[in-house]
């Protein structure tokens, strides 16, 4: 089989013409809805929850777009592509996470709460000093989140589009064409927020998994046809072909990897279980994802909005598996990291090789390869925009609503301010992505999922399960497991004193893991506890109501 | 609408809602407790016992592949099963709570909600 790289010369404009014509598309598609929505979003609950009237299917498709992440599509199926079988544990800790969305959160917040998860979190305690902090949290979650999506956007323009660090393309450079993409992808989000609100967002996300789930589909099934439908074959023809043998269809090439230093070994086994932990946990804390249980009519519907994401989620996780192995056998790793070297174009590199072979050639190679960059595309896009909403809802509707205001704000005048904070957040986040797109900032997907199992988490939980818990105790247990988590990593090896690392150059690491979860998770539980059994406040009343109506939906929004 | 906060006290030590409650939390509560665990035995298999998860068992089909598979099939099915058990043990009772905050006068206050 001729190696292929991305964009080879003869087809490079072909599927650079059509990468851009179909992305165009999908934004004008997307744009258009964004346009209709705002003509049906007069309410602050229009704007925040999507006036509450989607679908149990529709939403479930809408949590698959705001979760499948380009670091899903793209970052795993690489990391299978190049480690082999360690991209999958992490497909498998994603997908896990969903039933603890599923049997202690999604339906008890969708009773409780009305438009953020600090609803839940300040129901029973004193209002500003608590939804100070869930906004804080809220906003430290998207933040991160939204910088590794839009730098890696950054990173993924000139892969797609092919453009060479010699070349130009429309008058830029690699380096100008990065930041051109972050400022373009983070106008978009902005647009989406403000004028589409929730409604528009969310329709947004349905368009997205759907091109999602139905490109890789395609994608699986020639990777299959390929191999006629066996398994086996297509495993051992990518272990042949990573040169690392059976190896490489078993765990401890990426994660866990046992080398001569037996601390090394030691700390590495431990970073894979930190990892593992900040996974399964981290889900049922992020922002993005709680404030879309509120976007149904009951309960019951947001139970079985999460049956479909874990049945959509679940799926695509397996599509990532076959694309992984079929591109590390039918593209092989020494191409894939000829273009980059964390493997984020295999599958498009997949995608073009599938249309060579079975499409007509070099033009179905070309068209293959629009395609799945342009969903890539729009899968970046889909998610920074929920990011977006769900950090500006936190701000307008907990911080300025409740904390600034008290409470006393008109609903005009909240969602007035949630449309500015999209613009504020989002400028902030172009403007922190063009200052870090030259560094390493992968592990902040990870970090965002950390920061969420640790200080979102436990407080989410002992607010509807533990009569005790109290203003204290949320504190605590936010600040504490934020500030564990945030620290540990900026004195680990991600973050200085490894070749990897944000500021290689720089050495004041001195915490061994990359991963904060396993120490940061359990902190933020422990404080949550101190901090609640050392205060004396407590409110019988209150909880009785939280308890009551979060388990029969009575007074439910 | 809310009720009163004395009505919902009053339902919170109901006999039937601490039947909702009890119904509930075992099942949620063990139910994640096994899933955790089962998670977890999976991470570590996966870091501490790499000759078992290489062994092959069908083709090049092997033990860690097929140990990942069955956390998407587990995955499924306790959903799945969530759903039923819910529908069928959960949904009913909390409609009859629900409906009978909103018919019964409260009895300190004698409001409606």
């Amino acid at each position: 089989m001729a190696p292929v790289l991305l964009a080879a010369e003869a087809s490079a404009g072909t599927s650079r013409t059509l990468t851009i014509t179909l992305f165009l598309i999908f934004v004008a598609i997307t744009l258009g809805i964004t346009i209709w929505a705002s003509r049906q979003t007069k309410t602050a609950t229009d704007f925040y929850a999507g006036g509450r009237q989607f679908s149990g299917f529709q939403n479930g498709m809408a949590i698959g777009g705001d979760y499948m992440s380009a670091a899903s599509f793209l970052g795993i199926a690489g990391l299978i592509a190049l480690y082999g079988y360690d991209g999958f544990l992490y497909s498998i800790g994603f997908l896990v996470a969903w039933l603890v969305a599923l049997l202690l959160v999604a339906e008890f917040l969708r009773n409780s709460g009305r438009y953020t998860m600090a609803d839940v979190l300040a129901f029973r305690m004193r209002q500003r000093p608590v939804r100070t902090a869930a906004s804080v949290s809220t906003i430290v979650v998207s933040i991160f989140y939204l910088i590794a999506q839009m730098v890696g956007a950054g990173a993924l323009v000139s892969l797609l589009l092919g453009i060479k660090p010699d070349t130009e393309f429309l008058g830029m450079n690699a380096n100008t064409a990065k930041i051109a993409t972050i400022i373009l992808v983070g106008a978009l989000m902005i647009i989406y927020v403000t004028v589409g609100g929730m409604k528009g967002t969310t329709y947004v996300q349905i368009v997205k998994a759907f091109m999602l789930m139905t490109g890789a589909l395609i994608m699986v099934l020639l990777v299959l046809a390929h191999y006629k439908f066996n398994l086996s074959a297509l495993l051992g023809d990518a272990a042949a072909q990573s040169g690392k043998g059976d190896a490489f269809l078993e765990p401890g090439l990426r994660y866990g990897v046992e080398s001569a230093s037996a601390s090394a070994t030691f700390y590495s086994k431990m970073d894979l279980l930190s990892l593992g932990l900040a996974l399964v946990l981290g889900t049922a804390g992020l922002p993005h994802i709680l404030t879309r249980f509120y976007t149904v009519p009951t309960s019951r519907i947001a139970r079985k909005s999460v049956l479909w994401a874990i049945g959509i989620i679940g799926t695509f996780y397996l599509f990532t598996l076959a694309l992984g192995f079929g591109a590390a056998a039918l593209v092989g790793g020494a191409n894939i990291t000829a273009q980059d070297k964390a493997g984020n174009t295999a599958a498009p590199q997949l995608a073009q090789q599938l249309g060579i072979d079975y499409l007509g050639g070099d033009s179905g190679g070309a068209i293959m390869l629009a395609v799945i960059a342009a969903v890539a595309f729009a899968t970046i896009l889909a998610v920074v925009a929920g990011l977006t909403l769900a950090s500006s809802s936190s701000l307008a509707h907990d911080f300025y609503a409740s904390v600034i205001k008290r409470g006393q704000a008109s609903e005009r005048d909240e969602v007035r301010v949630a449309r500015f904070a999209a613009l504020l957040i989002g400028a902030v986040a172009i403007a922190l992505s063009i200052f870090a797109q030259s560094l390493n900032v992968a592990f902040l997907v990870a970090l965002a999922f950390a920061v969420a199992a640790s200080a979102n988490l436990p407080a989410i939980l002992y607010s509807l399960f533990w009569r005790r818990f109290n203003t204290r105790g949320a504190l605590w247990s936010i600040y504490g497991g934020l500030g564990a988590a945030v620290l540990l990593v900026f004195f680990s090896p991600v973050v200085s004193g490894s070749a990897t690392a944000m500021f290689p150059d720089q050495d004041w690491h001195w915490f061994p893991l990359s991963n904060p979860g396993i120490i940061s998770i359990p902190l933020g539980f422990l404080f949550g506890w101190i901090g609640t059994v050392t205060s004396k406040e407590t409110d019988p009343e209150k909880y009785a109501e939280l308890e009551v109506r979060s388990l029969t939906g009575h007074g439910a929004h | 609408m809310p009720a009163p906060a004395e009505k919902y006290l009053e339902v919170q030590r109901s006999d039937e809602f601490a039947q909702l409650r009890h119904r509930l939390r075992t099942f949620i509560f063990p139910t994640t407790v096994a899933f955790i665990v089962w998670y977890s035995l999976y991470v570590l298999l996966s870091a501490y016992a790499r000759d078992f998860m290489g062994i092959k068992l069908i083709g090049n089909v092997n033990v860690a592949l097929i140990f990942g598979l069955l956390q998407f099939i587990s995955t499924f099915l306790i959903a799945w099963y969530y759903s039923r058990y819910a529908a069928r043990n959960l949904d009913p009772l909390a409609d009859d709570i629900h409906s009978a905050i909103d018919k019964a006068p409260a009895t300190t206050d004698g409001g409606k909600s």
